[in-house]
């Protein structure tokens, strides 16, 4: 087996069967902050002995293992074709082990051939850079917390939400309060203002590739992603939407520039079983250190 | 009083059985599922049939179930699980957690009057059909977990059968499952009281204040 092929299958592996530690800190914070006694509570605890076991049987923490999405920053003579077969191998083999479930169907037929390969699955993104190092990254996106996503254009007159920060403010939380517990709450935000309907999207999931505890460098979004928390939180929907005072654990917004006609908001939502880990290689391809 | 305090207050006035513990044990009478209300933890023993998007869908339109799946006083748990065979050739549930409920609103309320289910597993809850349905049939919604795939797997003891495998898929099959002391919270009675509408309500009226 191939180096690469076995770092990749490894990176599957700890992608489905542990939580990152940034994400983790912040679930045993919301754990200790329910009022003791309550389902929001005991929900929480399932929650922490859930992520306890599949760590310790290698197994993954939720059986929706989701979209299985690579993003890869790699040297300008890295050879992509040849990653991709091998990511396609190493998901293939990974779902043979069980470290993903059966979980890619034909849209028209109905069949799920029980490889997890098809037209975008996996997806995999690329980014050249100048530097020799390669670093993959993986986030593995259940659907349950897809559904919930939203994208909105504004005006929005319903909302009252106009093209200005504050109309923004206003989708982004009508979106939490839309996905109340259906999304697996206490879940993280990845918000993107702009862009079109395809990247609007695709820039809102690269938000969960931020540490969770890190703060956006622009002070205008960085006070928006502080607002929505807070209020978010202020709703009392509640881990699983059962009441309770974490809603959302983070939240990231970016900004990606329009055309003029459109003013696009772009919510993805990510579940508390939140599945995103990375890994350099080393120049023989094997795994010189975890990112996250 | 500060808004969160007055929520956790408020389900607290609501439904004072909150977070009472309760064995649900096979078998599942009418008499034990109108005994449950909103807020009431379950620990559930006994047999479940995993259920979702296609099966929902081939039921509505008609669909007959294998002559040895009887759902009358049953358990259907909206599931898709991680299974792997084992060296003897035995089916094993390696994860099990809930898939989202809403997707089967437009079909619910139908498979529990025509299948008389007596208990409904999900997550996210359902909306006014089946919580109609759950009233007039004597049946429940419990609210397992999201994502606790393992604490759930842990609860299933055995995998008794598999049909629709070669139809729908490994995810989409029913699944017949033995559990012991699986948890789950009773978001939606058999007395019309729904949690999850009591949330939205109160959640929207918070947000309003917050514009």
């Amino acid at each position: 087996m191939s180096a690469l092929l076995e770092s990749l299958i490894e990176l599957i592996r700890r992608s489905s069967a542990e939580i990152p530690d940034d994400v983790n800190e912040a679930l045993v914070r919301s754990l200790e902050s329910e009022k003791k006694g309550t389902i929001a509570e005991s929900a929480m605890r399932i929650i922490e002995r859930n992520i306890e076991l599949a760590k310790r049987k290698s197994q993954p923490i939720c059986q929706d293992t989701g979209s299985v999405i690579f993003y890869v920053t790699c040297p300008v003579d890295y050879d992509q074709l040849t990653f991709e077969e091998i990511t396609r191998e190493a998901v293939k083999e990974a779902t043979r082990k069980g470290f993903l479930r059966q979980n890619s169907v034909d849209s028209i037929t109905g069949k799920n051939d029980g490889t997890n390969l098809g037209l975008g699955s996996p997806t995999v993104h690329f980014h050249q850079h100048r530097s020799g190092e390669t670093e993959v990254r993986l986030v593995l996106k259940g659907g349950g917390c897809e559904n919930v996503g939203a994208q909105y254009s504004l005006p929005h007159e319903k909302l009252h939400a106009n093209r200005d920060l504050d109309g923004c403010r206003r989708v982004i939380l009508d979106a939490v309060l839309q996905a109340q517990g259906r999304g697996c709450g206490p879940g993280v935000l990845g918000v993107c203002i702009g862009g079109d309907r395809a990247t609007g999207f695709e820039f809102s999931k690269q938000q969960f590739l931020r540490m969770l505890g890190d703060r956006n460098p622009d002070p205008t979004l960085d006070a928006l992603e502080q607002d929505i928390l807070k209020t978010a939180n202020e709703l009392g929907i509640g881990p699983m939407g059962f009441g309770g005072r974490t809603t959302l654990l983070g939240v990231k917004i970016c900004a990606a520039n329009r055309v003029p006609a459109s003013y696009f908001v772009s919510v993805s939502y990510m579940c508390w079983a939140f599945r995103r880990q990375g890994i350099q290689l080393d120049a023989a391809s094997r795994i010189a250190r975890w990112l996250y | 009083m500060p808004p969160l305090e007055s929520l956790v207050g408020f389900i607290e006035f609501r439904f004072p059985a909150f977070l009472a513990m309760h064995p649900l044990v096979a078998p599942f009478t009418a008499a034990k599922i109108r005994a449950l209300n909103v807020g009431d933890e379950v620990f559930l023993t006994g047999t479940v049939f995993t259920g979702r998007d296609a099966v929902h869908k081939y039921l509505h339109e008609g669909g007959k179930l294998p002559p040895d799946i009887n759902l009358r006083d049953g358990i259907l748990y909206h599931c898709g699980p991680v299974t792997l065979k084992d060296e003897h050739g035995h089916w094993k549930v390696t994860a099990a957690g809930p898939t989202t409920s809403s997707r089967e609103e437009p079909y619910q309320a139908q498979i529990i009057g025509d299948f008389g289910v007596r208990a409904v597993i999900g997550k996210g809850g359902m909306g006014e059909r089946t919580l109609a349905a759950c009233k007039e049939y004597g049946c429940v919604y419990l609210h397992a977990i999201g994502g606790a795939a393992q604490v759930l797997a842990e609860c299933v003891k055995r995998v008794r059968s598999v049909h629709f495998m070669e139809e729908f898929g490994a995810p989409e099959a029913i699944w017949e499952l033995e559990v012991e002391a699986f948890p789950a919270v009773v978001t939606m009675d058999s007395h019309g009281n729904s949690l999850h509408r009591d949330v939205l309500a109160h959640s929207q009226a918070e947000l309003a204040r917050r514009l």
